[in-house]
């Protein structure tokens, strides 16, 4: 091998970083970034800089550089393409060797993947799209605490979608009264309320007080309804030690299920908590807020479809993935892709639904997607045309809204579930026939039938910002 | 607040137990229990039975009928055996199973006889 020599000074990056004639490994992590340079700045030189940067480079030529194998440790950009309806942009694809991370730490891959480079000068914005994790990192991170079969196992629920509430108003409940408003929902049929993601542990509500008497809620509906029932107990707080108590008091006090907001609590601590959970038999459900703080800006930050990988490998059993339909951005193809590569085994790549890379997740469990937000009774039928089985439908002010109250509100989603659910499995094709399949069920449920009227003209029809990049956008 | 109905589910009510999916909804008919059966077969999952005293519904594990019907795609011949089931075991919930063996969960689970509520 012939000896390289020390040359001090700024280098093109392109000279040493871009190899479009590289073989991506098996072992590689691959990531494809959208990249809109700065003018004057050619594509190879920018997607060459983006691996650089986020691999092993500095600005300069480095004399230590020569003591490592460079030819082994660097990233590499392999592949540039443009992006359709972008004249700017393009998409640079970059492969990392394995040996440039820690195994089992997503932190330590994205310090790297989405850390200085995306201040750096030559790109004018940059966003991550996909990342293909290999099988061999994800075997070393922890994946779901139990995932979607054992869950079904365990609240004995088959053969539909789940169903849930947030409790509202978000803030400002006392313990008992909040208590009540989950009563009400979990005897009316629903299988879940949640704690708003704001619900911590604020003077008004103490998080022991709210864990004692939601826990009292659920044992009357269960015994009422002889259905499991959960409520998702908010562990979030300020530090870990305080995460630990209230997990541990959840735990003690026999509840099901807890939640953590994984991007707010941070990586780390989300998944530790996520190794208690598995530990201690707890079912994890997992808010997002943050999220379009990184994912909303079709140029720059972060597409959810990693974000959502993200939590797969750090573990959780529900994720919120947006619902498509209801009052929060969502596009339906981009939705569809990420809710699969939260439950499927192995997923292929499908640019339609902007999924760049195969990705195989092994035996790791498949996580519940969550649809939450701004929907009611009339989105059932698309919802579950969606969505499938294989999820959780969350209904916040389309339960505890209904002119009845909390107990018909629920009694109303849970019958249009179930018959949305019947005329599915009957071959009806749900989003065509909704209404007649609505109105049917409508006339023996007095609840539904309300429901329906009380949130007929409701529409939240905003255009999407992060949209699939197509032609013609 | 005469426009605003009570929600009758009570603990002394026997009636406001409820049994999974399809309990919220009226009692199926023969043809409507037959498509059902009929998504069960079609997605290729095994049919399988179970049954149990009304006092024990809670339960996780109920009795099996028998086994699960590996392979069976004749949806009549589903139908007689939980008739069969039901007529051996008068007064037990009668419960039809979807074994699904690739998600290796429960694609289908549906009360087809309700014994006497408790």
């Amino acid at each position: 091998m012939a000896a390289k020599t020390y040359d001090a000074g700024v280098k093109d990056y392109r000279s040493i970083y871009w190899e479009p004639q590289y073989q991506v490994k098996d072992s590689d992590i691959l990531a494809v970034f959208k990249v809109v340079p700065q003018p004057g700045v050619s594509r190879e030189e920018a997607a060459a800089a983006v691996a650089a940067e986020s691999s092993t480079a500095t600005w300069t030529t480095v004399w230590t550089d020569l003591l490592t194998d460079l030819d082994y440790y660097k990233g590499r950009a392999y592949a540039i393409e443009d992006v359709p309806g972008s004249d700017e942009a393009f998409y640079a694809f970059i492969a990392y060797p394995m040996d440039l991370f820690e195994e089992g730490s997503v932190v330590n891959v994205f310090t790297s993947l989405v850390g200085n480079v995306f201040g750096f000068k030559a790109v004018r914005a940059l966003r991550l799209e996909d990342v293909r994790f290999p099988l061999w990192f994800v075997m070393t991170c922890p994946g779901a605490p139990h995932g979607m079969k054992v869950e079904r196992d365990l609240l004995d629920k088959y053969g539909r979608p789940l169903l849930g509430c947030t409790i509202k108003p978000k803030l400002g409940l006392a313990a008992k009264n909040y208590g009540r408003a989950v009563y009400e929902c979990l005897r009316g049929g629903l299988d879940f309320t949640k704690d708003d993601e704001n619900v911590n542990s604020q003077p008004f509500l103490r998080w022991r007080d709210r864990f004692l008497f939601c826990q009292e809620a659920i044992r009357k509906a269960e015994a009422e309804t002889g259905e499991r029932k959960g409520h998702y107990m908010n562990v979030t707080a300020g530090t870990m030690e305080e995460i630990y108590e209230r997990a541990e008091f959840a735990k003690e006090i026999g509840t099901p299920i807890i939640m953590s907001d994984y991007l707010t609590v941070g990586w780390a601590a989300h998944t530790s908590l996520s190794r208690w959970c598995r530990k201690n038999g707890m079912l994890l459900h997992v808010h997002r807020a943050m999220h379009a703080v990184m994912d909303r800006n079709p140029n720059h930050g972060i597409n959810f479809r990693v974000l959502a990988k993200i939590l797969r490998l750090m573990g959780g059993d529900h994720l919120h993935s947006g619902t498509v339909v209801g009052k929060l951005e969502g596009d339906r193809e981009a939705t569809i892709g990420w809710i699969n590569l939260l439950r499927d085994r192995f997923i292929k790549a499908d640019r339609s639904r902007g999924i760049f890379f195969d990705q195989d997740w092994g035996p790791q469990p498949g996580v519940f997607p969550v649809a939450s937000g701004g929907i009611h009774v009339w989105h059932m039928p698309a919802l579950v045309s969606i969505f499938g089985n294989d999820s959780v439908l969350q209904f916040g002010g389309g339960t505890l809204g209904h002119p009845w109250g909390n107990a018909a509100g629920a009694c109303a989603n849970r019958v249009a579930l179930e018959a949305c659910v019947q005329a599915r499995n009957e071959g009806r094709h749900l989003e065509k026939e909704g209404k007649e399949i609505l109105t049917k069920a409508a006339q023996s449920s007095p609840e539904l039938r309300m429901a329906m009227e009380t949130w007929k003209e409701i529409k939240f029809e905003f255009d999407t910002v992060d949209k699939l990049d197509v032609q013609h956008r | 607040m005469s426009t605003v109905q009570d929600y009758p589910s009570r603990l002394s009510r026997p009636e406001s137990r409820k049994m999974g999916t399809f309990s919220y909804l009226p009692p199926m008919g023969e043809a409507e229990i037959r498509r059902q059966v009929e998504w069960i077969v079609q997605n290729g999952w095994n049919p399988g039975i179970e049954h149990t005293e009304p006092d024990f519904a809670a339960q996780i594990y109920w009795y099996m009928w028998k086994l699960p019907m590996f392979g069976e795609t004749d949806v009549d011949a589903i139908l007689a055996e939980l008739k069969a089931c039901h007529e051996a075991n008068p007064g037990h919930h009668v419960r039809l199973i979807g074994y699904d063996n690739f998600t290796q969960s429960q694609g289908a689970n549906m009360i087809v006889y309700r014994g006497a509520a408790v």
